[in-house]
């Protein structure tokens, strides 16, 4: 009976690839970050010593904590401005609604790199359009403090737009009816808007924010681009690119070490992530 | 109170999409502008200011006063890149299109030993970001001769975990009286994966598309770690590495941007229906 080996033969060219690819990588890593490895064919088993020199190193900590600023940046500053572009977008008397979705979501299209480029010029001191529109003065990127509230702006116009289109459809999975009762009620705007809208996009909230905090905690193209790299004092520097610089000086068990713990740490959220779906649909 | 309302919303609304269409706009508009304006601090007083000098620097030398010298700058092989990109983002997401229907069909279509470990394998490793391999996959390209190769950036993730994930989903749509009729009709496996299960899936494949596509081509870290040379670089590595080059010419950067920008921005255009279907798919269903 040939259809017991037809599934067989429709998965294998992609399990062939993802074993080679992926798999075998993601295990090798964990093997290397046990080792001390500078090159391909030299290591020597260290047990746990590369996760205590990268605990002990201030520049992981830095990182971490850009990082992490970054995360939360995204999490109070893009998510707001993403729910306020889908609610404006999905207002009912709205006209050119298709132009207005399309505009706020143009940015997403620009690649890091690209988005980086722009903004170089944009932050410029001298003449960037930012000092030019308000008449400032400020080196954007050459000042410490303000190196990470650049590069959440940054994100602010390249990714909200991606995240409104996620609030959109959960605005519109909210039923009709919820809306007419509430209007039969006499509710305000704003109380249709806290007792109907906002428990209606808990579900999507909670999707957003966690594939933001994965997506932030991965940050690398946009900092790394604007700043030639880790920036002044190394204010830009993130998870990623501490692994990326590790790369570069061949320090490669430290590298894996880097990658399982942000591993760790992404796997953490997702247990959260699924703790509060859970919760969710056992209230509901 | 209702007109208040509107009238804020749009001022909010007018206000956002100023905000985000600035940046676009004024990059297209520094790229038709001599380096020395863009850096000026003004604003352009007549259309006669605009040049296309910059798109001419993507293929042919410019020389330009540097101080008190004339300073050469070389071309930028802008071309090359492009040409790479394209190739690169075509072959992989083809690629990735096909394994990851063929075994979306597989998984969804067909009940057979394992299918449950090798599917809960798959889930679990989506959670593990691609960084964690990054170090041990670049050695594995080293050890076969892939550094510096197209094949790199096209062979290791076109076994895409989140594509065959989708597939899955889509193929379980498909009805399953229309493959057993197929069966009857002496239709093989694999002939009914061809040509009765992949026309259905075309919104899915529409969907994936234009997400494979516009991953590779706007993919960084991976590209800028094992392409070596300019004769192999994509877009973004191409671009990022001549920015100190072209610090003081940075309209011909600017114009490299807004050209690298259209092949994703037509194709959104194209599929944009399909994309916006895709990209929520994975948010509702879960």
């Amino acid at each position: 009976m040939k259809r017991s080996w037809a599934p067989y033969a429709f998965i294998s060219p992609f399990y062939l690839l993802y074993v080679a690819f992926m798999l075998y990588p993601l295990v090798s890593s964990m093997w290397t970050s046990f080792h001390y490895q500078r090159t391909l064919d030299y290591s020597v088993f260290v047990g746990l010593f590369n996760y205590r020199i990268l605990l002990a190193d201030a520049q992981f900590w830095q990182a971490l904590g850009n990082t992490l600023y970054f995360t939360l940046g995204v999490l109070f500053v893009q998510l707001p401005v993403a729910l306020a572009m889908a609610l404006i977008v999905n207002a009912q008397f709205l006209r050119a609604r298709n132009f207005f979705r399309l505009c706020f979501f143009s940015p997403t299209l620009v690649a890091g790199v690209f988005v980086a480029i722009i903004f170089r010029q944009i932050y410029n001191p001298d003449s960037g359009l930012f000092n030019m529109l308000f008449g400032w003065d400020i080196a954007w990127l050459e000042t410490p403090f303000l190196i990470m509230p650049s590069i959440i702006m940054t994100s602010v116009w390249q990714s909200a737009g991606f995240n409104m289109l996620y609030f959109l459809a959960g605005l519109q999975g909210i039923r009709g009816e919820l809306y007419e009762a509430a209007d039969v009620d006499g509710a305000s705007w704003w109380q249709s808007f806290v007792n109907v809208t906002l428990p209606g996009l808990k579900p999507i909230t909670i999707f957003v924010v966690i594939i933001s905090i994965i997506n932030s905690l991965q940050l690398f193209d946009v900092p790394f681009v604007l700043l030639d790299g880790e920036g002044p004092g190394g204010h830009g520097r993130t998870i990623v690119m501490y692994l990326y610089q590790k790369f570069e000086t061949s320090e490669l068990g430290l590298a894996c070490a880097t990658g399982w713990t942000l591993a760790v740490l992404i796997f953490a959220v997702t247990m959260v992530q699924l703790h509060l779906m859970r919760a969710f649909q056992e209230e509901s | 109170m209702r007109d208040l309302g509107k009238t804020v919303a749009y001022a909010v609304l007018t206000l956002m999409a100023l905000a985000i269409l600035t940046p676009l706009l004024w990059t297209i508009m520094s790229s038709f502008r001599p380096a020395g304006d863009i850096f000026s601090g003004t604003l352009p007083t007549s259309w006669r200011e605009f040049t296309l000098d910059n798109y001419r620097g993507l293929y042919k030398p410019i020389m330009r006063a540097a101080g008190t010298e004339q300073r050469l700058f070389p071309p930028i092989p802008f071309a090359t890149f492009f040409v790479n990109s394209i190739f690169v983002s075509t072959g992989f997401t083809l690629l990735a299109l096909f394994f990851a229907s063929l075994g979306g069909f597989g998984f969804g279509k067909y009940e057979f030993r394992g299918k449950k470990v090798l599917f809960m394998l798959l889930l679990g490793s989506m959670m593990i970001p691609f960084h964690v391999g990054l170090i041990p996959l670049y050695s594995l390209m080293a050890q076969i001769g892939w550094i510096n190769s197209f094949q790199a950036l096209i062979i290791p993730g076109s076994a895409s975990a989140f594509a065959i994930f989708l597939m899955r989903q889509y193929v379980a749509t498909v009805p399953d009286s229309l493959i057993d009729s197929a069966r009857i009709d002496g239709c093989s496996e694999f002939g009914i994966y061809w040509r009765v299960v992949l026309p259905l899936l075309k919104p899915a494949l529409g969907a994936l598309t234009i997400l494979l596509f516009m991953g590779r081509w706007n993919d960084f870290l991976w590209p800028s770690m094992v392409l070596l040379d300019e004769a192999h670089f994509t877009l973004p590595v191409g671009l990022k590495s001549l920015i100190s080059t072209y610090q003081e010419e940075y309209g011909v950067l600017l114009a490299g941007t807004t050209l690298a920008v259209m092949p994703v921005v037509l194709l959104f255009l194209w599929m944009q229906k399909e994309f916006v279907e895709g990209i929520t798919l994975g948010a509702v269903k879960e």
